[in-house]
């Protein structure tokens, strides 16, 4: 995908700015709306390759705005959100949001939401071995090596890890997590997954209290980060 | 409720009292009668009602004066047991008792008003001093990043052809750590501001303290670089229920208020444990501890240590005890019998039983 379009629905004049500069230096074409309207008649006159779409918007909540949007649009959603607001978050990542953000985000950080996002959408399962770093995993024969040496995983652990790791760079909340892996009765036995994140981060991670692959986003769910 | 009862309470309270010490000075008076004369009586009815006046509301005093006048009249005056007065002289010393007992009464209220008011004049004077102090420091904190900003943008913006690659990069990198901080202390009065308005809910979940711990102590790991850090943690300390985010601005605030206090080169320890339904976390140093005096202000809102230099809110500890407060826990601060000081928090909540998850 040559110069993707990203569609920016955001009523603050000054973070609109900020993302048309920190895009456009990086190669994306922009386009903006003010309002969720506005917003949900930009996207579908001109369908764009991605939308940053705030929480907070003046006309509408931007949780209806992305309602309405998924109903036809399949490309990534990354919401725009301020602190403290987890619960709005698991929303709306419930509801087909992509990603988030929280203001004040650093521009790296949107940048590589951005990235993983678009590449998660074209990418493909094709190769069955994925590496990171030292760690290797096989997805068809389920061995996960690191530093060339065999790690036993439970198969809960595995479960896990390779959900994680299939969507690489994106959150997955705790509930998506504990639905996938346990089963739909689970979704409130949040320590299971504690209890399993712990012990899958002693088996891959270099240092288990520094994790540098499993990253925590506290009060909502899980990422991996590759680092590649 | 609770206090209009505890008021009507203390009211028929001394309405009682009142009406009992009256009384009990006559019954005195009346057995000593045959020594000193029923005219002397009324002095020491009056002595007996300056008292009341003292201590109690107007309302009870006014009482136990026409009380008293009665009972003068009636068991006093001749002719005893009845309230008519045959005297002309006693006529008159009966009507001066009375209003000298009102005046009194009225006399020391309008004193009493007059020292409530007084009061509340000085109450007004601490709130606005508070404020003041408030203001200043808040202000402080606020405007010094502020006005590194403007004054760095300016820079780039009117001087840039002056400025050589080196000064611009420090001007952004100013700008950047100014910004850090304003938001920092934007986040600081946001959480004092969800405690003092009373509305702050508890979002409890399952908590893994030591991943809370190292994620903290990673956050603030620039801050931390010129002292030594060490975290001590049982390798089973179960899960705590509780509410992790404010949890971490606990343990954010703390550490952070370490690496500023803590001198270079000097440790700081950080531990959790568990004991019964307990989660106990502490953190300490061998820095200076604290001034032995203001230990017991350093959790007071807007409270800074007096020997402290310019810069801080004095919102971070009072913020750590009100989140800890919210958890039915206690926090105290005391300096270590060798050296520095050390933070002790105590959180009674359900604790996770791991033994019951399977692992296969």
């Amino acid at each position: 995908m040559i110069n993707p379009t990203i569609l920016v629905i955001d009523d603050e004049a000054q973070i609109r700015k900020l993302l048309q500069i920190t895009l456009e230096s990086n190669g994306f074409k922009t386009t903006y709306a003010i309002t969720g309207k506005e917003g949900i008649i930009v996207a579908a006159n001109h369908p764009p390759d991605l939308i940053i779409l705030d929480i907070g918007l003046p006309d509408m909540n931007g949780q209806e705005v992305l309602k309405q949007l998924r109903e036809w649009y399949q490309k990534p959603i990354i919401m725009l959100s301020v602190q403290s607001d987890e619960e709005s978050i698991v929303t709306a990542l419930d509801n087909g949001a992509n990603d988030y953000l929280i203001k004040p985000f650093r521009t790296g950080e949107l940048l590589a939401r951005i990235k993983t996002t678009l590449r998660n959408n074209i990418l493909t399962e094709s190769n069955p071995v994925i590496i990171y770093k030292n760690l290797e995993i096989n997805f068809s024969t389920r061995v996960v090596k690191k530093q060339n040496e065999i790690i036993k995983l439970t198969s809960t652990e595995y479960n896990l890890l390779s959900l994680l790791v299939k969507s690489e760079g994106r959150v997955l909340t705790h509930q998506f997590l504990l639905r996938e892996v346990w089963g739909p009765g689970y979704i409130e036995q949040s320590q299971y997954l504690r209890v399993f994140i712990a012990q899958l981060r002693k088996k891959i991670e270099a240092n288990s209290n520094v994790p540098e692959f499993i990253i925590t986003e506290s009060g909502i769910g899980y990422r991996f980060i590759s680092g590649n | 409720m609770l206090k209009l009862n505890t008021y009507l309470n203390t009211k028929k309270y001394q309405f009682f009292i009142a009406i009992l010490s009256v009384i009990f000075s006559a019954f005195i008076s009346y057995l000593f009668l045959p020594f000193i004369g029923y005219k002397s009586v009324a002095i020491i009815l009056l002595f007996t009602l300056s008292l009341l006046a003292m201590l109690f509301d107007i309302g009870a005093v006014l009482i136990a004066a026409t009380l008293s006048a009665l009972i003068w009249d009636f068991f006093f005056i001749p002719p005893l047991f009845a309230f008519s007065i045959s005297n002309t002289d006693d006529k008159l010393i009966f009507a001066m008792y009375f209003v000298i007992a009102m005046v009194n009464a009225a006399l020391t209220y309008k004193i009493k008003q007059n020292d409530k008011i007084v009061q509340q004049q000085q109450q007004k004077e601490n709130t606005i001093k508070l404020y003041n102090t408030l203001l200043n420091s808040l202000s402080h904190e606020l405007k010094t990043p502020i006005a590194t900003i403007i004054g760095a943008t300016d820079n780039l913006q009117d001087n840039a052809t002056n400025l050589s690659a080196n000064n611009k990069i420090e001007l952004i990198s100013e700008i950047s750590k100014a910004s850090l901080r304003l938001n920092h202390n934007v986040e600081n009065l946001l959480n004092m501001s969800r405690l003092e308005s009373g509305t702050l809910q508890l979002k409890k979940d399952w908590c893994d303290v030591n991943e809370l711990i190292y994620n903290v102590t990673t956050q603030l790991k620039d801050n931390l670089k010129l002292h030594t850090v060490s975290i001590l943690i049982p390798e089973n300390l179960p899960f705590f229920k509780l509410d992790s985010g404010l949890l971490e601005t606990i343990l954010y605030n703390l550490i952070l208020n370490s690496s500023i206090y803590v001198p270079p080169k000097h440790n700081i320890h950080i531990s959790a444990i568990q004991t019964n339904n307990q989660l106990v976390l502490a953190i300490e140093d061998d820095g200076n501890g604290f001034p032995e005096n203001e230990v017991a202000f350093v959790f007071d809102k807007f409270y800074r240590l007096k020997s402290s230099s310019t810069g801080g809110t004095g919102l971070g500890l009072s913020i750590v005890k009100g989140f800890v407060e919210a958890h039915n826990g206690i926090i105290n601060l005391k300096n270590k019998p060798t050296s520095g000081a050390k933070f002790t928090i105590i959180i009674p909540c359900e604790i996770a039983n791991l033994n019951s998850v399977k692992n296969d």
